[in-house]
């Protein structure tokens, strides 16, 4: 497979081809394709499965440049430098990268840079630059908020961006981006290279990766594409289960047996789940079952790291037959013993799918296994669309990214850490940078004065600067600790204040440390009660101000909490598929048995909308009325749609009482009739107003999305020596600067960088707004006597959900019931 | 808290919603309303009371290079001017750490001064001095004092260890944590058991203790009633159904 005419065929010197042939391997057309690129200096984004010699392809014309460098006098600075999303990955690679350097007798030095490197190494890191440098994201902005950092970055050849699929669209991704473009500038012969798993709109990732200073904006991307092989299709099957598949509920307990039975059958199964409580709860189950102590894992981003790294190792040592999993394997170092994966309940999107499925078995010449459980009916119809979807090779696209100014902020900041900094030079070379493209003078003018003063209408600070621009028209940071503070905050990663849970020790002390969980998981549980983590049982005895002091309670029945760890949304890709399989009678005989029942149940007593269809059911139950609607759009933009409806209906006279959502449809239930409901005008855009504004400024999601954009623009800090904060004042003082300043100066900068990120994330807005559009005119309303088929599994999950908006004074009035009914006792 | 669980059970707290949200309760025989803003008002000598307003800590802030919003000195006299509109009380008396510093009252900016020149027309303001502005206002009208007595109660800022009947005090900034199985909320709150009372924090950007910490302890005969601060109301709260950090 490695011939191609259109190379030449002297691409690889007599080393490499050697090297290649004692490992019995040919140079893969893809390889030789990135060699041909580097040495036309062009930059380039690869495309490949993963398995495909990717990293290799990468760092092979490096390689060969630094194997043919003359000898120099003075040391040089670093020829190449990787950027890992994960620091596991970057040292990985270190390691991989040893062995054909090794082999071909190559004096070529590669080291890995990661937070976890010792003091010493990084002080020669600096002093005398490796060859290769293998890094992080945030490792690389602190680099370019070092004095010097021009001169040490002046020689540099190669940037490789690995795994760029996972970074281009999020705010890490932009804060690498303005770093790439920062050394662009400082070593303007610098090539770009990107790595990646199937996209579908490789032309997205192309601009992300940045322009060439005096570009033209409607140039083609810069960057060359190239594809690998197309890799053999996976093998997806979806589990017809035994058992009839459940109304509602997420956990997948009805198919456990027979989960057991497949991983009984592979060498080593990766079964992947979508948060930490159903990751507790499968492994839980899974050793319930486990009559023939098949060695069974767990691994997820709550557990403690040095518990992760032994289940890693034991992995790569090929001694355990199934691990349990969140994302945090999503990604990662190779394991070739892994051969199925297996998603517990709903895949949520195609794109992830194909990367977990990818780490099952890394020769591409050989098919992943892998095997789809969904938990209920609806996640039954998006199994199957997802398994269709990766069938074709089709996969969920990611939007285009406009780059955030809280990052900008912190970037800005950074650059005058470095070096004095001239306005106009530096709002150019953001320009290069692809989310920073369409950047307009007067926000970057408003970013630089934020970064400044705090850019207030009420102009407080002009005599405390943090960057002054000095009699040469150059801006520079105001002193030694305003960098000094800069430094130790610099990243685009927001951890939630953590928790660590300990064994309790005699005298009520903290004994040894067993995982962490996010604040704020384990409140709704007292001291007293028991609950699943790290798959034991455990009893709480108490919080204190660091620490969740716990004992074993092995026999005990424990309360789950169910805490959120990472909830993907359902891809609107997806969903749209989901809403074709719905609607296609002659598809349905994909389905099982009783799902069919339930879809033709579902036609005769309601109806099947089109796919361009919304259907909204109103029926009468019990003493209350409910409105159902589905508009598949994932449970985030479900919640700001009902928090929405609920405001109109209750202008309407309807007066609803509650909501619940899930990712594919949402319940509305009040006192009043909605049959008669104006739906037209309930949906109508203009939702998405006034309405949206007022809702949203009491919202705990903004003041969420505001202290994220804060810590990350400089204004509140993460940490600073001897001022350590713990979360929760961080979280109490960030709120009141939010009101404070959602009272006094509601335009400011970060607030507009609070109310973008939530239309985008936490809230969703902008789905909301897509999906007001693509139903206009296309509404479908079912007049009921009594409940549908669909809405079953809605009506199940009433009562498992808190209830938003006024809760915390509901909470606050309940105590004081309490106490009344206390004092009248 | 173990020992006092073995006291015989006290009797219950008699306390009383008022029309406009407030709780009203008796401290040593004086009638006080405990206000949703944080504000207490004394019936008898209507006193209006508030603690800890922190004037400036924002840009004690800003001098060393973060830039919190500027707004909170006037964010604070906003919720201050409401009270005083709404209750016309003829004295109004800061628990002291009214300033976040010594050099604060410099750096109020002329109009937050010229308000509270115009708060002093037709009533008395009467300072009290806390840790953070041990020598009060310089210019600003009023008088300043280290503590004071109002009938049957003894004002200060930092509460006295032990029993101190009578005394109204700010300082600690008390928060009161409520847990149920829908959600935890966190709410500056009043802390009472019917001998003395401690108020919470006024000032914009002021933080909060919670009322399980280890520095209210013994500072109470029996387990206080938290008068928790709703969005309308002053909600009362029991120590049985508050919860730590």
């Amino acid at each position: 497979m490695a011939e191609d005419a259109a190379l030449p065929a002297d691409l690889l010197p007599a080393a490499f081809a050697d090297w290649f042939a004692t490992r019995g391997w040919a140079p893969r057309t893809h390889q030789l394709e990135m060699v041909a690129r580097a040495r036309d200096r062009r930059d380039a984004l690869l495309i490949a499965p993963t398995g495909g010699g990717k990293t290799l392809a990468g760092f092979l014309p490096s390689l060969i440049e630094l194997s043919q460098r003359p000898p120099a006098n003075a040391p040089r600075g670093i020829h190449t430098l990787y950027i890992s999303p994960l620091k596991a990955l970057a040292v990985d690679v270190e390691r991989n990268l040893a062995t054909p350097i090794r082999e071909m007798g190559l004096s070529i030095v590669a080291e890995s840079r990661t937070g976890d490197t010792g003091a010493a190494r990084r002080q020669r890191q600096r002093v005398k630059p490796p060859d290769i440098l293998l890094t992080t994201p945030e490792q690389l902005a602190l680099f370019c908020a070092w004095e010097g950092a021009r001169a040490y970055f002046e020689d540099l050849s190669c940037i490789i961006l690995d795994e760029i699929h996972t970074l281009h669209s999020t705010k890490r991704g932009d804060l690498l981006a303005l770093d790439i473009a920062r050394l662009q500038t400082f070593s303007p012969n610098l090539r770009r290279v990107g790595l990646s798993a199937t996209v579908d709109d490789p032309d997205v990732i192309r601009r992300w990766m940045g322009f060439h200073a005096g570009e033209r904006d409607d140039a083609p991307p810069a960057v060359d594409l190239v594809l690998g092989p197309a890799g053999t299709p996976p093998i997806v099957d979806v589990l017809l289960s035994e058992g009839r598949v459940p109304w509602a509920g997420h956990t997948a307990q009805h198919a456990m047996a027979e989960v057991y039975e497949v991983i009984k059958t592979a060498k080593t199964a990766l079964v992947f789940v979508n948060t930490r409580f159903q990751a507790e709860f499968a492994f839980q189950e899974l050793w319930r079952l486990n009559e023939d102590a098949l060695p069974i894992a767990l691994h997820h981003g709550s557990l403690a790291a040095e518990q992760r790294r032994k289940v890693e190792a034991a992995m790569a040592r090929g001694e355990l037959r199934a691990v349990v999993c969140t994302s945090t394997l999503d990604l990662g170092i190779d394991w070739g013993d892994v051969d199925l994966v297996i998603q517990l309940a709903s895949p949520k999107g195609a794109s992830r799918m194909v990367q977990r499925i990818g780490r099952a078995n890394h020769r591409m010449d050989e098919a992943s296994r892998a095997l789809f459980v969904p938990a209920n009916r609806f996640e039954m119809l998006e199994c199957q669309a997802a398994r269709e979807a990766i069938a074709e090779n089709r996969f969920d696209g990611d939007p285009p990214r406009v780059g955030a100014l809280d990052i900008l902020a912190q970037h800005i900041m950074g650059c005058a850490c470095s070096e004095p900094f001239d306005a106009l030079a530096l709002y150019d070379e953001i320009r290069t940078s692809g989310p920073y493209r369409a950047l307009a003078w007067e926000d970057f003018e408003l970013v630089v004065d934020f970064v400044s003063t705090g850019g207030y209408a009420l102009r407080a600070y002009d005599r405390f600067r943090r960057i002054v621009k000095g009699q040469d028209g150059l801006w520079r940071a105001r002193n030694a600790e305003t960098i000094l503070r800069h430094r130790l905050n610099v990243g685009a990663i927001l951890s939630p204040a953590v928790l660590s849970v300990r064994l309790a020790g005699r005298g009520g002390r903290a004994g040894r440390k067993i995982g962490e969980v996010e604040e704020g998981y384990l409140e709704a549980l007292e001291p007293g009660d028991t609950f699943i983590f790290a798959g034991q049982v455990w009893r709480l005895m108490g919080v204190t101000a660091l620490d969740v002091l716990v004992t074993p309670a092995p026999a005990s029945d424990p309360k789950m909490p169910s805490w959120g760890g990472s909830k993907f949304a359902l891809s609107t890709f997806l969903a749209k598929r989901v809403r074709e399989l719905m609607f296609d009678q002659a598809h349905w005989a994909v389905l099982p048995a009783d799902v069919r029942e339930w879809l033709e149940l579902q036609r005769d007593r309601s109806l099947i909308p089109a796919e361009d269809e919304m259907l909204v059911e109103t029926f009468p139950r019990g003493k209350r009325h409910f409105m159902v609607c589905y508009p598949f759009e994932g449970r985030l933009a479900h919640t700001t749609l009902a928090m929405l409806m609920t405001r109109r209906l209750e202008r309407m006279g309807a007066a609803p009482l509650g909501f619940v959502c899930n990712d594919y449809a949402l319940a509305v239930w009040s006192l009043n009739p909605m049959d008669g409901v104006d739906l037209d005008a309930l949906f109508a855009q203009d939702m998405l107003g006034d309405d949206l504004e007022d809702w949203l400024a009491e919202s705990y999601m903004m003041k969420r999305a505001f202290k994220g954009c804060a810590i990350l623009a400089g204004l509140i800090e993460r940490r600073f020596p001897g001022a350590e904060k713990s979360g929760r004042q961080v979280t109490f003082s960030a709120d009141l600067v939010y009101d404070v300043l959602r009272r006094h100066e509601p335009d400011h900068l970060l607030l507009r960088c609070a109310r973008d990120d939530a239309a985008t994330g936490l809230i969703d807005v902008a789905r909301v707004g897509h999906m007001l559009a693509r139903i206009q005119g296309k509404i479908r309303h079912a007049v009921l006597d009594h409940l549908s088929p669909f809405s079953v599994p809605m009506l199940l999950e009433i009562g498992k959900e808190r209830v938003p908006g006024a809760a915390g004074e509901m909470i606050l009035a309940e105590a004081a019931e309490d106490l009344i009914a206390e004092a009248s006792s | 808290m173990t020992a006092l669980a073995h006291r015989p059970a006290p009797a219950p707290y008699a306390f009383a919603q008022s029309p406009c949200g407030g709780l009203e309760m008796e401290v040593m025989g004086a009638a006080l309303r405990m206000r949703a803003s944080g504000a207490l008002l004394d019936l008898a000598h209507q006193a209006l009371i508030v603690a800890d307003l922190h004037f400036e800590k924002g840009s004690a802030y800003g001098m060393r290079g973060q830039f919190l919003p500027p707004y909170d000195t006037r964010d604070t006299l906003d919720r201050l001017e409401a009270e005083v509109a709404a209750l016309e009380p003829q004295v109004v008396i800061f628990l002291g750490d009214s300033f976040h510093d010594g050099r604060a009252e410099d750096r109020l900016s002329s109009d937050d001064a010229a308000r509270l020149v115009a708060l002093a027309k037709g009533r008395t303001l009467i300072w009290l001095v806390g840790n953070h502005d041990a020598d009060g206002p310089r210019r600003l009208p009023g008088q300043v004092v280290e503590t004071m007595t109002l009938g049957a109660l003894v004002l200060r800022h930092e509460p006295e260890p032990g029993e101190q009947p009578g005394e109204l005090s700010g300082h600690l900034h008390p928060c009161a944590r409520v847990s149920s199985g829908r959600g935890t909320v966190r709410r500056r709150c009043f802390a009472t058991d019917g001998t003395r009372m401690i108020l919470p924090a006024f000032g914009a950007y002021a933080g909060g203790l919670n009322l399980k910490d280890a520095a209210f302890a013994g500072l109470f005969g029996r387990p206080p009633l938290a008068g928790a601060l709703g969005k309308d109301r002053v909600h009362a709260v029991g120590w049985r159904s508050l919860t730590g950090d």
